[in-house]
C-alpha cells in the first residue's frame, strides 16, 4: 500500500508540472508588461522594477524563480490590485470556497447515498421514480438555471433566504449556495449509487447470505454495500472537477467572495498573475482530491493490486 | 406432373439485416428518443429560419418598447431587454451561436479524440502509455480554468472559444475508442491485412476506424450537451463571444442581473437551453441502447 501510495504520489507530478508549465508560457505570450502604465516611468525606475521582480532574467531563469517560489507556497504579486499579493487574496477567498465546497460534497454524498440505497432497495416505487426524476433534472438543467430557479423560489416569492451576499457567513446566505452545489452532486452519486446497489443485490453472493436467511439489512449493510459504493468512489473524482466548474458558477451568481469570482474577476480584469496563481492552486487541490479518490478506491476495492 | 421447386435457403430466410438499420430501428422505437430528436431539429430550424421572418433584428433598439415584457404588440413574443432589443430575435440568434459552438467543437474533439485513441490504441507500447499518460494529465485538470486562462489571455474570439472548449472534450472519446481499437487489433482481418503488407496508417485508417463508427456515434451525442453547456457556462461568466452578438449563456447572464423586475429575460434563454440540453441527453441515451450490443 505504501508503495502504491508513493507511486500515486509521484504520478501527480508531471500533471501538475505541466498546467504550471504551460500556463506560464501563456501568460508570458501576453503583449504588454505589468508596468505598462498611463503614467511614464523614468528608464531608470523601470530598470530597478524589473530587476526586483527577476523580469530582467531570461525566460528560463524567470521561470525556475516562479517555480521556486511556488515550492515556497508563494503565487506571487497581484498585477492589478496593488499592494496585495495573490496569496492575500487566495488567504481572504479560500475558506469562503471550502465552506462551500465542502459542505455541499458532504451532504450530497452522504444524502445521495442513503437515497440510492432507499431506491435501489425499493426499485420501480414512487420513492424510485421521484429520485430518478429528481436527479435527471439535477443532472441535465445546467446550475446557472437552477440558481436563478432556487432564488425566485426562497429568494423573491418566500422571502425566507437573501438573494446572494456572504455577510461574513452568516447561515442564512450559505443555505441557498450549498443547496444548489448539493443538488447537483446529489443527482450523480445517488443515480450511481442507485445503479450500482441493483447490480450488487443481484449477484450471486447476495442470493447466496438470502438463501442463509440472513435480514435484508445485514445483507444490504455488511455484504452490499461495499462493492456498491466502488463505482461511488471512483465518480468522486470527476466529479470533484465538476463541481469546481458549478463552484465558479455559484459564487459568481450569489457573489459570494471566493476563489471562483476571484478567478471571473480577474480574468475580466485581465488580472495575469492572480488567474495564474488561482489556476495553479485549483490544480493543485483537483490534483489533490483526485489523489485521494484513487487511494480510497484502492482500500475499497481488493481487486485493485498494488 | 408439374412439381413446385423447392425454394432454396435464401429465399426462405428473412432478408438480410444490417447492423445499422437494426440500431435505427431500435432507435425508432424509444419513443423518448424519438421526440427528443424532433424537438432538438426543431430548435436547430427555427433559430436557423427564425431571424430572417422576424421584423426586427437581433442587434435593432425598439425606442418606444424597451424592458417590456411578452406581448403581442409588435410582436415582442418573448419581450424585449432594457436596450429594447427584441428577446424572441436574441434568443433564436443565441441558439444559432450556441448549436454552432456545440457543432463545430463537437466535431473537433471527435476528430482529435478518435484520432488519438486510434492510434495509441494500435500503435501501443511506450506511445500508447505516453499519449494515454497525457489523457489522464487533462483529465485532472479543472478545465474550465484552464478556459478562462485562455479566454484572458488570447481574447475572446469565437473560433478561440470552439478550440478551447474542444481541447478539454475529446478524452472521453480518445479512451473510449483506444479500448475498442485494441480488441479490433486482434481480430483476423487485420492480421490479414498485415500479411499482405497494408502500412500501418492505413490499416489505422480503412480498416481499424470504420469499426468503430458505433462506439464513435454514442459517444459524438454524449459529448454535444456537454459541449454546449461548456459554451454557455463561458458565456454566462462574461467570457464568451462579445456584444451585440450573443448566446443562450450570455442572454441568461444578463437575465440573471435584471430576474427581479424583469423575469422573461432569464426564463426564456434558460428554458431553451435547458429544453436542448435534455433532448441531447436523452438522444444520446438512445443511440447508446440503439447501437451498444452489449444491450441486445
Amino acid at each position: 500500500m505504501w508503495k502504491y501510495t508513493l507511486r500515486r504520489i509521484l504520478a501527480t507530478l508531471p500533471t501538475l508540472l505541466t498546467v504550471i508549465t504551460v500556463c506560464y508560457l501563456m501568460l508570458h505570450m501576453t503583449p504588454g508588461g505589468p508596468f505598462d502604465s498611463e503614467r511614464k516611468v523614468s528608464a531608470a525606475v523601470l530598470a530597478n522594477l524589473q530587476a526586483k521582480y527577476h523580469l530582467d532574467l531570461p525566460l528560463w531563469q524567470q521561470y525556475l524563480f516562479y517555480l521556486n517560489n511556488l515550492l515556497h507556497g508563494d503565487l506571487g504579486a497581484s498585477f492589478r490590485y496593488a499592494d496585495w499579493s495573490v496569496n492575500d487574496l487566495v488567504a481572504k477567498a479560500l475558506p469562503v470556497s471550502l465552506l462551500i465546497g465542502g459542505l455541499s460534497m458532504l451532504i450530497a454524498v452522504i444524502a445521495g447515498v442513503l437515497l440510492g440505497i432507499w431506491a435501489a432497495l425499493r426499485q420501480n416505487s414512487w420513492v424510485d421514480h421521484t429520485l430518478m426524476v429528481f436527479c435527471n433534472i439535477g443532472g441535465s438543467v445546467p446550475s446557472f438555471v437552477i440558481g436563478p430557479l432556487l432564488v425566485t423560489v426562497f429568494a423573491l416569492w418566500l422571502h425566507w433566504l437573501p438573494s446572494g451576499g456572504w455577510n461574513e457567513g452568516e447561515w442564512r446566505f450559505v443555505v441557498l449556495p450549498v443547496t444548489l452545489l448539493a443538488v447537483i452532486n446529489l443527482s450523480t452519486v445517488g443515480r450511481v449509487m442507485r445503479g450500482s446497489l441493483i447490480e450488487v443485490l443481484s449477484s450471486t453472493f447476495i442470493l447466496a447470505a438470502r438463501a442463509k436467511g440472513l435480514p435484508v439489512s445485514t445483507i444490504v449493510l455488511r455484504h452490499a454495500l461495499r462493492p456498491a459504493l466502488i463505482p461511488v468512489v471512483s465518480v468522486l473524482g470527476p466529479l470533484a472537477i465538476s463541481s469546481i466548474t458549478a463552484a465558479v458558477v455559484t459564487e459568481t451568481w450569489f457573489s459570494l467572495p471566493g476563489l471562483g469570482k476571484l478567478i471571473v474577476n480577474g480574468a475580466s480584469n485581465r488580472d495575469y498573475t492572480l488567474v495564474l496563481g488561482l489556476v495553479v492552486l485549483v490544480t493543485f487541490v483537483a490534483v489533490l482530491l483526485n489523489l485521494l479518490v484513487d487511494l480510497a478506491y484502492a482500500l475499497l476495492d481488493p481487486k485493485i493490486r498494488y | 406432373m408439374p412439381y413446385s421447386i423447392p425454394k432454396s435457403a435464401i429465399e426462405i430466410a428473412p432478408p438480410p439485416r444490417s447492423p445499422w438499420l437494426d440500431a435505427r430501428q431500435r432507435f425508432m422505437r424509444n419513443r423518448a428518443a424519438v421526440i427528443s430528436l424532433a424537438i432538438m431539429v426543431m430548435i436547430a430550424l427555427v433559430c436557423l429560419v427564425g431571424p430572417w421572418l422576424s421584423p426586427h433584428a437581433y442587434d435593432d433598439t425598439d425606442w418606444n418598447q424597451m424592458g417590456i415584457g411578452p406581448t403581442w404588440d409588435h410582436w415582442h413574443l418573448f419581450g424585449t431587454d432594457e436596450l429594447g432589443r427584441d428577446l424572441l430575435v436574441r434568443t433564436l440568434i443565441g441558439g444559432r451561436i450556441s448549436l454552432t459552438v456545440g457543432v463545430l467543437a463537437t466535431l473537433v474533439s471527435v476528430l482529435l479524440g478518435v484520432a488519438w485513441g486510434s492510434v495509441a490504441g494500435f500503435v501501443g507500447g511506450k506511445i500508447d502509455a505516453f499519449m494515454m499518460r497525457i489523457v489522464d494529465i487533462l483529465y485532472a485538470i479543472p478545465y474550465l480554468l484552464i478556459a478562462i486562462m485562455m479566454v484572458t489571455i488570447l481574447g475572446r474570439d469565437f473560433y478561440l472559444v470552439v478550440l478551447t472548449i474542444s481541447a478539454f472534450s475529446w478524452m472521453d472519446m480518445a479512451r473510449v475508442v483506444r479500448g475498442q481499437t485494441l480488441s479490433i487489433k486482434s481480430k483476423e482481418y487485420i492480421e490479414a491485412a498485415r500479411a499482405i503488407g497494408v502500412p500501418t496508417y492505413r490499416i489505422i485508417f480503412s480498416h481499424v476506424v470504420p469499426n468503430l463508427l458505433g462506439i464513435v456515434v454514442i459517444y459524438t451525442s454524449i459529448t454535444v450537451p456537454g459541449v454546449i453547456l461548456t459554451e454557455s457556462v463561458l458565456s454566462f461568466l462574461g467570457l464568451g463571444v462579445q456584444e451585440p452578438m450573443t448566446s443562450w449563456g450570455v442572454l441568461i447572464h444578463d437575465g440573471a442581473n435584471v430576474m427581479e423586475s424583469s423575469p422573461w429575460m432569464i426564463w426564456f434563454p434558460g428554458a431553451a437551453l435547458t429544453l436542448t440540453l435534455y433532448c441531447a441527453n436523452f438522444l444520446g441515451d438512445g443511440m447508446r441502447d440503439a447501437l451498444d450490443p452489449k444491450t441486445r
